[in-house]
């Protein structure tokens, strides 16, 4: 698994990374940009998770195996997300009393 | 050294079962085959209470006006849906027939985390505990599908009790999964590759992975319907501002791959014990075995379909009743590819074959009146009617049920060593097919006739039909005693068995011992021919 | 160095267990047992996800309120003491890796110590909570009352994500400190650090829960109006 030693360097660089897109959010968050904050700040997010699971949790050197099974959590997280969304969203889409 | 004579058990070679007898080394054993064996007491036990809660239900319908008080009524079918859903057809195969022969199956000496294993069965009765617990103090009332507002707000009984066992009981499910896909992808035995996997595994990893991601969601959902019972912060209550279909969306998101957890292992077990009694391997193997993973994947996707009428938009319902037809596929691709097994096979027609064509015919049954449900407009008009309960019962007790006795029947002498007497488990597979039919053939009637479910009293025009479910209940309530009887008794005094009776293929028939010994194999296994390998020649379109 | 250079052969052989045929065997198993242990935990804050996800898009303008009395600072501040928390965990299991067993035993003290700090703070903002009297319950009180119920429960939902998060980080103080206990124990070498290893990735995986619930719960609304 964990066959070769990581250099601490890559390591701190990593960390510098993450605080580094941490500030970023924060002051972007501060900027009124309409829709675009909530997709600035999941990208962010996305790319700082991404960060971790690549060098800290070591899939970077992991069997495509792990990989795959990393990929399927975050992909089915999706589906229940996505259809379940897919419903609020459409709901207006037919004529009819809203209760909200 | 002992002093004293060998007692006459002793005899024969050691094995799993006669290695201790000591009530610790059960409790606290790490052998997946004790494991297994525990787990079939208890689900046996959970069988006979949810059993109880039907035959009680099915009593209270006998007449129009009913038995029961209406409360009563409502606790007897919550409790009988929570005890078999989650206590008793979730664990069921995978717990019992599953923990047992994985391991042998792919040459292992046990599943990858053999303690795991044993928390599981813990966690299992722990869960098990809270529900009785619930029971015993007056049950619940909610439907086991515990829908908001009423379970967060308006029932008066013990709902959370009720829900901690299902949230624990679903931890014990989890693990078992988790045990399964690891032990599957790093304990084959040489040779052992994907493609020479039996069906069961197959299909026991597909359920595993619909454990390990659909699981959790219910588990949070019932956290979140225990914190609103106590806090009505209104997530789920519409006179607080929230919605109660979300209750829905996030309760089906697993329910529904549950019923596929519900039915995949019975799956594996029908394709092994149809390959044995018409010796011949299973036509169409790669199909048979990606229609499991099919199955899996796309049933994550179909939930919506128990929430047409809930208020769900058109739009999303139509994306669900779309991909709930396509689900359907791959279960029709196993049954053509059994029956296509079948097709100038030299069949016998012992119990388990006896049993695995009962699941076929049921099944069939079952699943496509499940495509009527799936077709929104014919759903409003029979959506929670008795068609609906007939859909579900034809292939949770039809299927399941009927394919967990099949595959006990087949592998008893593997289990215990012992034979089961042939014509009481005949007779007894025959009581329960006109049982089970005379039960629930009568509520697809009822359903399109209009009869709601979960009512205690009705029109007097269905008496007729209710009659007769419960006439058949009463008989499939014998067809299950039976094997409760014979095979007791066949553990204790049936007469031995060879290592392979049934002369089945497979490393759990032919290289480990019948019963096996606790590392299961006495020379590890090597995997060197195609599964099912009942004939030299490869059949037409065979493995 | 005695402590530094622990041999590799011992620790091995006693770790592994009888059902596996190699030590690479066991540690694979091992690994992809953990990441399917975390594979359930997506799925299970992904549902409370996908509530907040819908209530949020309900209502919009009560989401917009109640990020007011969302603490930026507080939560900036946890989410570095977290990623702060990866990297010494990330320098544990190296120092593991290479058998030195005073630098895992303090890199796994410097974990547990900003987690406890994590938890201090998280402890701080949630008692402003309760002095707002945000708590979602009989006694909660908002102070805008058209917003009332869905601020109730957009509360509700911020107390079930963050405490459930909080609940995941205690458990993984836990498990730091019998690691600790283990480590002091001279329990790992170079040759086998399962465990060390394992925690970890549960370590980075809570980590990266609080990295989406960072900006979701504190900074979306921070300019709606």
């Amino acid at each position: 698994m964990t066959h070769q030693v990581v250099p601490v360097r890559t390591y701190v660089a990593v960390f510098a990374a993450l605080i580094a897109l941490t500030i970023a959010t924060v002051l972007i968050s501060g900027i009124d940009l309409g829709e675009y904050n909530f997709i600035i700040a999941l990208t962010i997010a996305v790319t700082k998770g991404s960060l971790v699971v690549w060098f800290f949790m070591h899939v970077n050197q992991s069997s495509s195996l792990t990989r795959l099974f990393v990929g399927a959590g975050f992909f089915w997280m999706l589906i229940l997300l996505m259809f379940v969304l897919s419903d609020y969203l459409s709901r207006g889409w037919l004529p009819g009393p809203r209760w909200w | 050294m002992s002093t004293t004579l060998p007692r006459p058990e002793t005899t024969e070679r050691p094995n799993y079962l006669n290695v201790d007898y000591s009530w610790k080394s059960w409790l606290f054993t790490t052998d997946h085959k004790r494991i297994a064996l525990l787990y079939l007491f208890s689900i046996t036990a959970f069988f006979l209470v949810g059993a109880v809660f039907a035959g009680l239900m099915r009593l209270n319908l006998l007449f129009p006006d009913g038995l029961f008080e209406h409360d009563t009524y409502n606790k007897f079918f919550t409790m009988h849906g929570v005890i078999m859903v989650f206590f008793f057809l979730v664990p069921s195969i995978p717990a019992t027939l599953g923990n047992f022969l994985l391991p042998i199956m792919i040459g292992a000496r046990d599943l990858a985390f053999p303690r795991i294993n044993l928390l599981s069965w813990y966690i299992y009765i722990a869960g098990g505990l809270f529900a009785v617990l619930a029971i015993l103090k007056g049950g619940v009332d909610t439907g086991w599908t515990f829908y908001a507002p009423f379970s967060t707000t308006y029932s008066n009984t013990h709902v959370i009790l009720a829900a901690i066992g299902v949230f624990v009981s679903g931890f014990s499910s989890i693990l078992t999964g988790l045990n399964f896909i690891v032990t599957v992808h790093k304990m084959r035995a040489p040779g052992m590759t994907w493609s020479r996997l039996p069906l069961f595994v197959w299909a026991h990893y597909a359920t595993s992975l619909i454990q390990v991601l659909g699981t959790p969601v219910v588990a949070i959902t019932i956290v979140l319907l225990m914190l609103e019972r106590i806090l009505h912060a209104g997530i789920f209550d519409p006179n607080l501002g929230g919605d109660p279909v979300l209750f829905q969306h996030l309760f089906w998101f697993y329910s529904h791959p549950a019923v596929y957890i519900m039915i995949l292992p019975g799956m594996g077990v029908v394709s092994e014990i149809i390959a044995c009694y018409s010796r011949k391997g299973i036509f169409g193997y790669g199909f048979v075995a990606f229609s499991s993973v099919a199955i899996a994947v796309l049933g994550f996707m179909v939930w919506g379909h128990h929430l047409f009428v809930a208020g769900q938009s058109m739009y999303a319902s139509m994306v669900f009743s779309f991909i709930s037809f396509l689900v359907a596929v791959p279960s029709a691709i196993k049954v053509f590819n059994w029956t296509a097994t079948m097709y100038k096979g030299s069949i016998t027609f012992d119990t388990p074959m006896l049993y695995a064509l009962g699941f076929i015919g049921l099944f069939t049954i079952g699943g496509l009146t499940g495509l009527f449900l799936a077709t929104m407009a014919i759903d409003v008009h029979l959506t929670d009617t008795y068609f609906v309960i007939a859909h579900f019962h034809y292939v949770m007790v039809g299927g399941m049920v009927l394919a967990f006795l099949g595959g006990v029947h087949f592998w008893f002498p593997k289990m215990t060593g012992r034979l089961y007497p042939e014509m009481w488990a005949r007779l007894a597979a025959a009581i329960i097919f006109v049982g089970f039919n005379l039960t629930f053939f009568p509520q697809f009637i009822l359903g399109y006739l209009g009869m709601p479910r979960r009512y205690a009293t009705y029109a007097q025009e269905f008496q007729v039909l209710h009659v007769l479910s419960t006439a058949g209940a009463s008989i499939l309530g014998v067809g299950y005693l039976l094997p409760l009887i014979y095979l007791s008794w066949a553990w204790r005094k049936g007469e031995r068995s060879s290592q392979n009776p049934w002369q089945a293929k497979g490393l759990e028939w032919e290289q480990s011992p019948t019963p096996p010994p606790t590392f299961n194999f006495d020379v590890p296994p090597v995997v060197t021919e195609r599964p099912y390998n009942y004939s030299e020649e490869v059949e037409v379109g065979g493995y | 160095m005695a402590d530094t250079d622990l041999s590799v052969a011992s620790h091995a052989s006693t770790a592994l267990k009888h059902h596996f045929d190699d030590s690479e065997q066991q540690l694979e198993s091992s690994t992809l047992g953990m990441w399917v242990f975390l594979l359930t935990e997506i799925m299970f804050f992904g549902g409370m996800f996908g509530a907040y996800t819908v209530y949020r898009n309900l209502y919009p303008a009560a989401f917009a309120s109640t990020s007011h009395y969302m603490n930026v600072t507080l939560g900036a501040t946890n989410t570095a003491v977290l990623i702060f928390s990866s990297l010494t965990m990330a320098l544990a299991v190296r120092s593991a890796q290479l058998g030195q067993k005073r630098a895992l035993l303090s890199f796994l003290t410097f974990t547990l110590i900003l987690g406890l700090v994590f938890l201090s703070i998280k402890y701080v903002e949630y008692h402003e909570k309760w002095v707002d009297h945000h708590i979602p319950g009989p006694g909660f009180h908002y102070a805008e009352p058209q917003y009332f119920h869905q601020a109730q429960i957009l509360f509700f939902l911020y107390f079930a994500m963050t405490g459930l998060h909080a609940l995941h980080m205690i458990v993984g103080a836990g498990l730091l400190i019998t690691l600790i206990a283990m480590a002091a124990r001279n329990r790992f070498s170079a040759g086998w650090y399962t465990p060390v290893e394992m925690i970890g990735l549960y370590w980075h995986f809570v980590d990266i829960v609080w990295i989406f619930l960072f900006p979701l719960l504190y900074l979306i609304g921070r300019t709606m109006r």
